[in-house]
């Protein structure tokens, strides 16, 4: 996934709130190997890591913001950028590959307007390509917010995301 | 009489909790005494979801497919009336399923029988007996003795002896000592580790026991993939469960030996699957792997002798240590002992997990088991050993299936992922899809690795996009052998062999690729056209309403021209054209 570079800039996030991050932080200070277990919990907190919670989690673990940025960077896990509310789990396991996952992406790019990594403007969708969910009997396959779809069809896949939109607009003109 | 659904991964993605809850509810409603048990997966994912039918008398029954609609069906005709609904039946006590026909389970032992979720499942089926045996009749160097004769290898890929690994991290000097099991499965293709931990988790937690006991180590800890939640929290009720029954902690049965496990999940890097990678990560720094020797037997975890197990691995040693080292050592082959645990996927019939005796051929594995290729299409290749494996081609099918032969294709045995390929799949675009996986997951340690792996990727797409020359075969090869050299890890040393393996047996793929500009296997998106043949063409209109880019054109009941210009490949004309008409081609 390509991270924005600009969010080493140092600006912090109003309205963050960092009391949250307070018992992770209590409970991990001071363990060997601590730092990746406070990122995911952190990140389950915001659904994503924002600079200014980075800094805090180094300055509370006493290590240098570099070191967090390194670790936080490294994994695939970590996302530094906010997500849509539908997250789009391409899966590119070698099974779906020969399945033809490649063309559900075009596919999927085509009807979302966006490329993987990127969130759509009405942050609703997500794409991001996953090396392998694990279902390889269902494959070509992709998860949206934790439920596995497959074995895909163009036509269904699409069909998929259009249902998500169809019932958000329903859920919005309610409101 | 009992039902069983099975649970796993694989079996909810395809709709199984629902037929679980269909199940219960059904049993409820019909005041049946009838228990509903959840298990994990059987292997046979092309037939979720599973259910299972226990009669008293031992007979089992196994419905696929099954939907919650069916369920009904199966309590009125099978439950109640004491009929076995024949048509949805893949298999019984007295008829087994022709994919479990040729297996035989050591590592999967429990899967798709027990109840994962319940520890006294698990004792039922024999749990936990091989610990109270070490623990009150063997000294630790016994625990090694017999896993040495075993033969059991590391099945995370490598292949290194178990008990080797044991003895020399016991010999070392240094404490606290620790265990860990390797469960972050990150080859693409490959989930057997996850049904595993899913479908028996206490067998992981008596492994891991038991090595602790051999190695003289007081605590163990899981490093498990983060996508793998159902596993995750399955062997979280697992240790819990362990913990109160006093299978963990202090003074296991008044033996005086103390151990406990922890889970620690792995966020995300397929490198972590390299054991000093996967330290470093448990020590909360970025996963790269460190220079060997010191080897982790050594100095591992907070610099203490560590021992990193693979999942099947350490769910083989229970079986071992219960039945004698010589059980195993008597399946296989000369060199590789005991079974081998497979994730069959890919264009191949019958779809799942499968464990196989060592030493049986590669052709058995696909056609008795696998049931051959789908769609009767041709075998072209099967690919083992994920990114750090290879392709091997029809005529070395016989190959057996132990870790000396398999190597000497020039794929690996790897940790178990099989993709079954057919003329339809692009060997240069596979070697360019793993050379791809490589780069993004290359830590970036080893200047090889990091810049010559995107050097090759580079070339790769070239070909792939029509603009190869004649020379790029050439420095693929002086490239793999310089990336092969210069790599720290495992990751680099192997990431040249699906692209050379792939240049040995389908060199005329790639040439087909430089010379004509031709994908033969239609896939490479620059160098295929879908065209509507005006003959077949009836003029439906289907494909013109589905075309996402509208560049297909045509009046009903007159031929559609799909324009070329326009077209971004994506294939959905092929998919919608009906088949009696199969008008659209690709070339």
């Amino acid at each position: 996934m390509v991270e924005d570079k600009s969010l080493l800039v140092r600006t912090g996030e109003p309205g963050l709130d960092l009391v949250q991050l307070e018992p992770i932080l209590h409970r991990y200070r001071g363990q060997l190997g601590s730092l990746i277990p406070v990122l995911q919990e952190a990140q389950e907190i915001y659904g994503y890591l924002p600079p200014v919670v980075l800094r805090h989690i180094a300055r509370e673990l006493g290590l240098k913001p570099a070191r967090v940025y390194g670790v936080a960077t490294f994994y695939t896990q970590f996302r530094l950028t906010p997500v849509g509310k539908y997250v789009i789990q391409l899966c590119q396991g070698t099974a779906c590959h020969v399945n033809g996952s490649e063309r559900l992406e075009i596919v999927l790019e085509e009807e979302l307007r966006i490329k993987p990594g990127e969130t759509t403007e009405d942050q609703l969708f997500t794409l991001t390509n996953v090396a392998c969910l694990g279902c390889c009997s269902l494959a070509p396959a992709m998860m949206i917010n934790g439920e596995v779809y497959g074995p895909l069809s163009l036509e269904k896949a699409r069909n998929i995301i259009r249902d998500i939109y169809a019932s958000e607009r329903q859920e919005g003109g309610e409101i | 009489m009992r039902i069983r659904v099975g649970l796993g991964s694989c079996g909810m993605a395809a709709g199984a909790l629902e037929v679980y809850e269909a199940a219960s509810q059904e049993a409820a409603n019909r005041g049946l005494e009838l228990e509903v048990q959840q298990t994990g997966c059987i292997g046979m994912c092309y037939l979720e979801p599973l259910l299972d039918v226990l009669m008293d008398d031992g007979q089992v029954y196994t419905y696929g497919l099954v939907t919650p609609e069916m369920v009904q069906r199966i309590f009125n005709e099978h439950i109640e009336g004491g009929r076995p609904v024949e048509e949805h039946l893949v298999g019984s006590t007295a008829r087994p399923a022709d994919f479990l026909a040729g297996q035989v389970r050591v590592a999967l032992r429990n899967c798709g029988i027990i109840d994962p979720e319940s520890i006294d499942s698990y004792i039922e089926q024999g749990g936990y007996r091989a610990l109270e045996k070490a623990l009150r009749n063997m000294t630790p160097e016994e625990v090694i003795e017999q896993i040495t004769m075993s033969g059991l290898r590391g099945r995370g890929g490598a292949g290194f002896p178990a008990g080797l690994k044991w003895s020399l991290t016991r010999e070392a000097e240094g404490s606290p000592k620790f265990i860990i099991c390797n469960a972050d499965e990150g080859d693409p293709g490959a989930f057997m580790d996850r049904s595993i931990l899913e479908g028996d988790p206490h067998a992981v937690l008596e492994g891991m026991a038991l090595a602790g006991y051999a190695i003289g180590a007081v605590r163990g800890m899981v490093y498990v993939r983060a996508e793998y939640p159902v596993a995750v929290r399955r062997l979280q009720m697992a240790i819990e469960q362990a913990r109160n029954r006093g299978w963990l902690g202090q003074n296991l049965l008044d033996s005086g030996f103390d151990f406990d496990i922890d889970i620690k999940q792995g966020a995300g890097a397929f490198v972590c699957g390299e054991e000093t990678a996967l330290i470093a990560s448990l020590e909360g720094e970025r996963g790269m792997p460190s220079l060997k020797p010191p080897f982790p037997s050594e100095a591992g975890y907070s610099g203490r002798p560590t021992s990193v197990n693979n999942v099947e691995t350490l769910a083989n040693v229970p079986w071992i240590i219960e039945q004698g080292g010589q059980a195993l050592a008597s399946m296989g082959s000369e060199k590789s002992k005991g079974t081998k645990v497979f994730a069959l996927a890919g264009k191949v019939k019958r779809g799942g997990l499968v464990e196989v005796p060592m030493g049986i051929s590669l052709r058995e594995v696909i056609f008795q088991v696998g049931g051959g290729i789908k769609d009767d299409h041709n075998f072209k290749a099967v690919q083992m050993g994920g990114p750090s494996g290879g392709c091997i081609p029809a005529e070395l099918l016989d190959t057996p299936v132990d870790y000396e032969s398999i190597t000497s294709t020039g794929a690996i045995m790897g940790s178990g992922g099989m993709i079954v390929m057919d003329e339809t799949t692009c060997m240069v675009d596979i070697a360019r899809f793993f050379l791809d996986f490589t780069q993004k997951e290359s830590c970036g340690k080893c200047v090889q690795c990091r810049i010559g792996t995107k050097r090759m990727l580079e070339i790769l797409e070239r070909i792939c996009t029509g603009q190869g020359q004649e020379s790029d075969l050439e420095l693929l090869e002086e490239l793999a052998e310089k990336v092969r050299d210069g790599s720290l890890c495992g990751l680099g040393q192997s990431a040249p062999n699906p692209v050379l393996t792939t240049m040995r047996y389908f060199r005329e793929e790639y040439e087909a690729h430089i010379r004509d500009r031709k994908c033969p296997a239609g896939q490479c998106k620059e160098l295929i056209s879908y065209r509507i043949e005006a003959e077949k063409c009836k003029g439906c209109t289907l494909c013109v309403k589905k075309c996402p880019v509208n560049c297909i054109v045509g009046e009903k009941r007159k031929p559609h021209v799909i324009e070329q210009e326009q077209c971004i490949k994506c294939g959905t004309c092929m998919e919608v054209c009906p088949t009696r008409f199969s008008a659209v081609t690709v070339e």
